[in-house]
């Protein structure tokens, strides 16, 4: 996976480092920030498309096109660009139950 | 005392919830968002130091002042950030806040919804550094982040100069601002932009500074690809002399103005008409936005306006409501806010029109572009449909056999270009060519949600 981060702070932030991982990798995000924004700050890809080998990394921003899920460990669904981020979250690419709808 | 429920927390649900509350009733106020202010006027998420009225300019009065007026009355209603309307049925909204579903009842309903991009598509446009308009503006207003180091603004809108500032002053490279429109047609529009000439005047200031600061302006481009091996490296179009031109860039903006959020005034019932100048089917409302017996609608999601329409139409939907409801209300107010509402909304209708979307673009779009990001469907594969359809095509028809739209973002991404694709085979109306309707649950539900309900 393309480790060059694909979005850039350009403001500073006060808010303290909220660890957390992400396809086991330990990543550092702020608080404040969304799941979305932690990542791609650390990275270009948020999950690969069920439906082919396309990599999507979100698209509106705005809660609307759904392009940015992703899950956590225990099987429950997060659409990145809308859920905070916090602390320890244990965060999957893929979903972790091939079944979920 | 009657339930009235406003749905939407941008200005125009802001100022109905003002206007509510002032008349001593205590709207219940739901907004998706964790913070009060839509997509145009929310405020930075907490410990993002931005300078809001450095990145606002002239616009910054107006947020700060509305952020005030809704900070002094908002403990006074009930409101529900971070809580979702998923369904409508008869009087009953159905809710979804943190994976809990709860219903409420109401009496009168008041939609402020707002919009999304209208986005179109081109070959690459689903990489990893491609991203809305208005997400790369959010991206920078909510979350202090850009959208690259080196970017290109692409599409037929009046913002692209506005955010390509707004980078710029941020330290980002603007690699190029390409409109597909040319000059020609912002001329034509003139006639009716004289009704706002501020607003006008703001937008050539921006093109203004920008030129001066020698950012690569591009006039009546075509698309041709964005590029990259997992991510966006360059983009390729054509430029309005027709020459071919490649530009490197690692973040693309991609806009072609808004499209309201009609799905919540669909459930509730509203009647829906085709607008051919638009190309939008916008919900059918009086100038009071009155769409239905106790439903009224407000705000972007209502009809584009922009955002002082957007205040000026949830103060006029929340008046029509008090007054159906027996609370007096100050006529002359009404009509000072009808005529705003009206004006504001022509001038953006003579915007659209300026920026009006390329309407060759679904003849000339590659098979193999994707045009439902959600399933990963193909131009080639609705145009093998379209090809083998013995009846004039409509859009739930093509949906239907082709699942483009049927994926979970209900056709918000792809619906525009599959419209677009369908008028332009059969060369038939809007009108004929339908549209796609909004269905419960208007966005996914996760699972573990269905079986707990709140008391
Ligand atoms: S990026 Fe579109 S829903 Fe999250």
């Amino acid at each position: 996976m393309d480790k060059q981060a694909l979005l850039h702070r350009v403001v500073s932030r006060q808010g303290s480092i909220v660890p957390f991982t992400f396809d086991g990798e330990t990543l550092e995000g702020y608080s404040g920030e969304t799941i979305l924004t932690a990542i791609l700050c650390e990275r270009a890809v948020l999950r690969q498309l069920e439906f082919s080998t396309e990599m999507r990394a979100g698209f509106c921003l705005m809660a609307a096109c759904q392009d940015c899920w992703v899950w956590t460990r225990d099987g429950l669904r997060l659409r990145a660009c809308s859920t905070p981020l916090s602390h320890g979250l244990d965060l999957l690419s893929t979903p972790p139950i091939m079944s979920e709808a | 005392m009657p339930t009235i429920v406003i749905i939407g927390a941008g200005p125009a649900g802001m100022r109905a919830a003002e206007t509510i509350s002032r008349a001593g009733l205590v709207p219940i106020l739901i907004d998706e968002a964790p913070r009060a202010g839509g997509q145009g006027y929310r405020t930075p998420a907490s410990g993002i130091s931005i300078d809001t009225h450095k990145l606002m300019g002239s616009q910054s009065k107006k947020y700060q002042q509305l952020h005030h007026d809704f900070l002094s009355i908002v403990s006074s209603i009930d409101y529900r950030p971070e809580t979702l309307v998923w369904a409508i049925e008869n009087n009953t909204l159905f809710t979804l806040s943190h994976n809990t579903i709860a219903t409420i009842q109401f009496d009168c309903l008041i939609v402020a919804s707002g919009a999304t991009d209208r986005v179109y598509p081109m070959p690459g446009w689903t990489l990893p550094g491609v991203f809305t308009l208005g997400g790369m503006q959010l991206s920078l207003k909510d979350q202090g982040c850009a959208i690259g180091k080196k970017v290109v603004l692409f599409g037929s809108s009046p913002l692209l100069p506005l955010v390509a500032l707004q980078y710029k002053n941020l330290g980002v490279e603007i690699a190029a601002i390409c409109d597909t429109t040319g000059f020609a047609g912002k001329i034509s529009a003139l006639p009716s932009m004289v009704f706002s000439p501020g607003t006008f005047l703001r937008g050539l200031s921006y093109l203004a500074s920008l030129t001066l600061s020698r950012t690569p302006l591009f006039f009546g481009v075509k698309p041709l690809s964005i590029e990259g091996d997992h991510r966006v490296r360059g983009i390729r179009f054509l430029t309005g002399s027709g020459q071919e031109k490649w530009i490197e860039c690692d973040g693309v903006g991609l806009g072609y103005g808004l499209k309201p959020e009609t799905q919540i005034a669909d459930l509730a019932g509203a009647v829906f008409e085709p607008d051919e100048d638009l190309g939008l089917w916008l919900p059918r409302m009086d100038q009071d936005g009155r769409a239905g017996k106790n439903l009224y609608l407000a705000g972007d999601g209502a009809a584009i306006g922009g955002a002082d329409a957007a205040e000026a139409s949830g103060k006029l939907a929340a008046l029509a409501a008090l007054s159906s409801l027996g609370v007096y209300c100050d006529a002359k107010q009404q009509t000072r806010l009808q005529n705003t509402v009206r004006r504001l909304r022509a001038f953006q209708r003579g915007l659209a029109r300026a920026f009006a979307p390329p309407q060759q673009f679904a003849e000339t779009l590659a098979d193999e572009t994707v045009i439902c990001r959600c399933e990963a469907i193909h131009a080639g594969t609705i145009r093998k449909a379209l090809a083998l359809s013995h009846t004039p095509p409509e859009m739930n028809r093509v949906k239907a056999i082709t699942r483009c739209g049927m994926g979970r973002c209900q056709g918000r991404m792809c619906a525009p270009a599959l419209q677009a694709m369908i008028i332009h085979h059969a060369n038939q109306s809007l009108a004929q060519t339908g549209r796609l309707r909004g269905q419960a649950p208007i966005k996914p539900i996760p699972l573990s949600a269905a079986g707990e309900t709140a008391p």
